[in-house]
């Protein structure tokens, strides 16, 4: 579906000293290699200035490459714009494709046209998409007078209406609540699995990824750092696992092999230890500490995939740095 | 299958703003009333002088008339893309640019103001009430000159639009810039281009072909020889001039557009 090969993107920004300009040029995708297969779902994740918006810029064939290869969908996104346009669906979260005073259903009408669907397809898509959305109640109202919750919903089903191969997100949960949020997760995640509609999200939001995302990229500097499946980068690069046992009684926590710390809580009744996931399994561990105490519950925590990310970069900066 | 999609814009934009009908009555007579004012300019000067530049105060009404309905007609187009600057920062450019149509007509439609038609109605006021006390040997020719002129002059000033608006590719802010061409040869073109200094007169009438908007087709209506010079023919050639303009604006902003897109530079 998409196909990308050492795409590099440089833009000319002028630094003015005095009455004198100068054009210094800055890199903002710097040699991105990547493939996405047909059906897959990606989360694009870097801090920001990283060279996401660059890139997916570039896939959508509003900006040309300055060098590199990349094919999506079948096509060249710079030179065959149009073509790509109608078999594709873009949402920008902080931009609106939608008219501002008009009604919802006059946007959708109006979308309908420019994409030239049928109006029987028009019919069966708005229709799925508005039950699964939850769209009924706001389709008369002028979109100034939506909900961000419910404008960015507005949004995605625009984006489908021609029922593209790949759906590009940019930060579609950005400022929404924590219901709304669940809701677009939800509902991509269902068209991803459902009609194999090809999903690629920027987001700083992680847990979007941890619902959606089978597979993550990680960019800086315009660089890929990583680029896998979420449980083998976290593996990867977050050796340690953690296993949480509240005691029935306050007591030490039980001396067992394989622990590399320890730190306890309310008095002796919880405690944390930690683990090497290379060197133990989370079976194994429970096992002996069963043995030793009496245990009342207890729970496996995976690192945070923010800290996966931030170990990333770490790892990044500290290769920089020995270079 | 005929492309319907330009007219369904403009006919969304229309029903958005007629849900603030009251304004809307407001602001179009203020534009009534905003075409009127450069009349009035022109009639105290002629309570001074009988005659401007060799041509009677209903000879220049005429030439107000047609450059006051041409660019209405282009402002109701495009004058949107004085949202240029908005448009590129805000990222609206883009969502353009995602749609499988030309960013330049979807432009134009974006924001077609009816009550612009104002200027429009005032002119043509104007224009019925010149026709009607100049001298005129009718032909059919000439009523269909008079028919095209303004339509050709809304091309012509729609193309400057443009060509000077492309500017803000480059500089963000080259809006002001922009309007020095755009309004400024709105106003030039009332007046009989003999007026002008030689070297104002050259640019506007034929780097800018403002001169062909009104003071030709209103030379070659009245008969009336050029007192600078050139043949009676130029004043039949504004269709002409108007779809050069149009194909000079058209590859203007194709380079305009992939100088963004980053191809340009």
């Amino acid at each position: 579906m998409i196909e990308v090969r050492e795409l590099r993107r440089e833009f000319k920004v002028a630094t003015s000293k005095g009455l004198r300009r100068n054009y210094k040029t800055v890199t903002a995708v710097d040699g991105v290699t990547f493939d996405v297969r047909a059906g897959e779902a990606v989360g694009y994740v870097g801090p920001n200035g990283a060279g996401k918006s660059t890139t997916i810029k570039m896939l959508t064939g509003i900006l040309v490459p300055t060098s590199g290869h990349l094919v999506v969908g079948g096509v060249d996104p710079s030179k065959q714009r149009r073509d790509l346009a109608r078999r594709i669906g873009v949402v920008f979260g902080q931009r609106s494709q939608l008219w501002w005073d008009l009604p919802l259903k006059d946007s959708f009408d109006l979308l309908r046209s420019i994409y030239r669907v049928s109006a029987q397809d028009y019919r069966a898509r708005l229709d799925e998409c508005v039950e699964l959305l939850g769209l009924q109640e706001t389709l008369l109202t002028p979109v100034r007078q939506l909900s961000l919750g419910q404008r960015m919903r507005g949004e995605i089903t625009a984006a489908l209406l021609h029922a593209p191969e790949l759906l590009v997100l940019d930060e579609p949960t950005i400022g929404l609540d924590l219901e709304s949020k669940e809701r677009l997760r939800e509902f991509l995640a269902d068209i991803n699995t459902r009609r194999g509609t090809t999903l690629l999200l920027t987001t700083h939001d992680l847990d979007d990824i941890e619902r959606l995302c089978p597979r993550l990229m990680v960019i800086d500097h315009g660089r890929v750092l990583a680029d896998g499946p979420l449980d083998e980068l976290r593996a990867e690069v977050t050796p340690d696992r953690e296993l949480v046992i509240d005691l029935r009684e306050p007591g030490p926590a039980p001396d067992v092999p394989g622990v590399t710390a320890v730190r306890s809580e309310a008095n002796g009744l919880r405690h944390h230890l930690t683990f090497r996931r290379a060197e133990t399994t989370a079976a194994q561990l429970i096992t002996r500490v069963v043995r030793q105490v009496e245990v009342h519950d207890l729970a496996v925590v995976e690192p945070e995939i923010d800290d996966v990310i931030r170990k990333l970069y770490q790892r990044q900066l500290d290769q920089d740095v020995r270079r | 299958m005929a492309d319907t999609i330009y007219p369904r814009l403009i006919g969304a934009r229309l029903r958005s703003q007629m849900s603030y009908r009251a304004s809307f009555a407001l602001d179009l007579l203020t534009q009534v009333l905003a075409q009127w004012v450069e009349l009035v300019v022109i009639l105290v000067l002629f309570s001074h002088v009988n005659a401007l530049g060799g041509f009677s105060k209903d000879e220049v009404l005429l030439m107000y008339a047609f450059a006051g309905i041409a660019f209405g007609i282009a402002d109701l187009f495009a004058g949107q893309l004085d949202n240029l600057p908005t448009y590129i920062r805000a990222g609206t450019f883009d969502v353009l640019l995602m749609r499988p149509l030309g960013t330049l007509p979807q432009i134009m439609v974006s924001d077609v103001r009816l009550r612009r038609l104002g200027r429009i109605v005032g002119a043509l006021a104007v224009m019925v009430y010149a026709l009607a006390h100049v001298s005129i040997a009718w032909t059919p020719a000439k009523v269909a000159l008079t028919i095209a002129t303004p339509l050709a002059g809304a091309v012509i000033f729609s193309s400057i639009w443009v060509v000077t608006c492309s500017v803000c590719f480059w500089i963000v802010e080259g809006r002001e810039f922009a309007n020095a061409f755009t309004y400024g040869s709105g106003a030039f073109t009332s007046y009989p281009v003999n007026v002008y200094s030689a070297p104002l007169r050259w640019l506007m009438a034929f780097i800018v072909p403002g001169a062909f908007v009104a003071y030709y087709p209103s030379l070659a209506l009245l008969g009336e020889q050029d007192p600078l010079g050139l043949p009676g023919w130029v004043g039949w050639t504004s269709p002409l001039v108007a779809v050069l303009a149009a194909v000079v604006a058209g590859f203007v902003w194709r380079f305009a557009v992939r100088h963004y897109r980053g191809t340009g530079s």
